[in-house]
């Protein structure tokens, strides 16, 4: 009768259909959040090289908040403050997405920054001499360069990402960790659950993982003298 | 708003601040220690050495931290705080020891070499020789881990019930109703976070300037 017992397992074979719905609803959460943060990403990342200062201080304030005050509160004020005090009833998923994007999209600007910050800004200037917009030289000279530095740390962020779509669980969003929790909360077999979840998100993240060391290896060409 | 900023109920959300601390400090500094031993013997040349530590660091680090909370409390039965402790010692130790890996990484093989011939032992040469430098490169990424376990504390009240800094603002918000009350109890929570993160970012950005950069 331990926490691993064999007729704990065969309830989970029985229903398994119920963990992959909860996978696919977190691979999906992870995709839309995903694409808000690499949105707001580079765009305040690319507000943090303008000339205009007040531009600079919106980037850096968006940054520093998100990235120094818990992902849970962020995620609670959306659940339980924004309808109190604007009134405004958002879905767990919709919630979920804003919360986890604004979060990572901090951790990406941070990304942004520095891979431009990689580029020499020599370039820039030989690109403005040449007849170039200053968007001309980002999109078409900068950001490409940028984004082999970028690559390596980006998926990082993509695997934190995917570990931190868990909140919605602590807000009932049907994700993995909220079916395992509420699956195992009724009949009692937390063991089996568990080891499930883990699975599932072991399965998506672990590749990522090892891309994102694969991609530092390559741009760093293994060991550089310190 | 003078209605919140009671002696009372800043003395006890002073109560959950300590927990915060105390939790965070404990499993900050365990992490660190193991997290270290696990770098280590990941780069090691030993093989059951090196493969005990990157099974550990693999499987741990690419589950997320809150499931390992849940495991620790509910499949391994354990007390709340200690429970807390537990779950983030083992999560934060794999995740520094991915960094200390990459930092012993960065470090040349040449320098190994050229220590070695100078007649240091394998010993030696990472105390004196590879772990300074290694340290000082992985700076930001560790204090970005630090932070992320202040932050992440924040999910012991709904799991585990530990009145922490969060389970505290969370159990004054249930008696206060007014929206500004409500509105001014976040304000100083994230403010809180804040100023505790902000802090310890600002304080490693010190140390790193004056170990200097090589």
């Amino acid at each position: 009768m331990g926490p691993f017992a064999w007729f704990k397992w065969e309830a989970l074979f029985a229903d398994l259909p119920q963990f992959f719905r909860g996978f696919g609803y977190t691979f999906l959460l992870s995709v839309a959040a995903l694409a808000l943060a690499l949105v707001l990403g580079i765009i305040f990342g690319l507000l943090c090289e303008v000339q205009f200062a007040p531009f600079r201080a919106i980037s850096r304030v968006y940054v520093e908040f998100f990235q120094n005050t818990p992902l849970l509160i962020q995620v609670f004020f959306l659940y339980n403050g924004l309808p109190l005090i604007f009134g405004l009833k958002l879905s767990v998923t919709t919630i979920g997405i804003i919360g986890v994007g604004l979060y990572h999209g901090a951790y990406i600007t941070e990304v942004v920054r520095a891979g431009i910050g990689s580029v020499s800004r020599g370039q820039l200037e030989a690109g403005l001499s040449q007849g170039f917009t200053y968007t001309q030289v980002m999109l078409e000279i900068i950001l490409p360069q940028a984004v082999r530095v970028m690559l390596p740390p980006l998926t990082n962020q993509a695997v934190n990402l995917i570990k931190n779509t868990s909140v919605v669980a602590i807000i009932s969003g049907a994700d993995i960790m909220f079916t395992a929790k509420s699956w195992s909360g009724w009949n009692q077999y937390y063991g089996p659950a568990f080891v499930a979840a883990g699975i599932l998100y072991f399965v998506i993240c672990f590749p990522l993982a090892k891309l994102a060391t694969h991609l530092e290896n390559k741009v760093h060409g293994g060991a550089v003298n310190g | 708003m003078a209605d919140i900023f009671t002696p009372n109920n800043m003395k006890f959300l002073l109560v959950g601040l300590r927990m915060t601390l105390y939790i965070s400090a404990i499993s900050l500094i365990l992490s660190t220690i193991i997290g270290c031993v696990l770098g280590v013997m990941r780069n090691s040349k030993i093989l059951p050495l090196k493969a005990v530590a990157a099974v550990y660091i693999e499987i741990v680090r690419n589950i997320p931290n809150l499931l390992w909370i849940f495991v620790v409390f509910l499949v391994l039965r354990m007390k709340s705080t200690q429970a807390g402790i537990t779950a983030f010692t083992l999560f934060t130790s794999a995740a520094i020891g991915e960094i200390v890996r990459g930092g012993l990484n960065s470090i040349g093989h040449g320098q190994i070499e050229a220590a070695r011939s100078q007649g240091f032992n394998a010993w030696q040469v990472l105390r004196y020789i590879i772990l300074p430098q290694a340290f000082r490169k992985i700076i930001p990424t560790l204090v970005s881990q630090f932070i992320t376990v202040v932050k992440d504390t924040s999910f012991l009240w709904s799991v585990v019930a530990i009145q922490e800094l969060t389970g505290k603002a969370t159990i004054l918000m249930g008696r206060y109703y007014r929206v500004n009350q409500v509105f001014i109890l976040y304000g100083i929570v994230a403010l809180t976070y804040f100023i505790i993160n902000f802090g310890l970012s600002n304080v490693f950005r010190h140390v790193q300037k004056r170990l200097g950069t090589w």
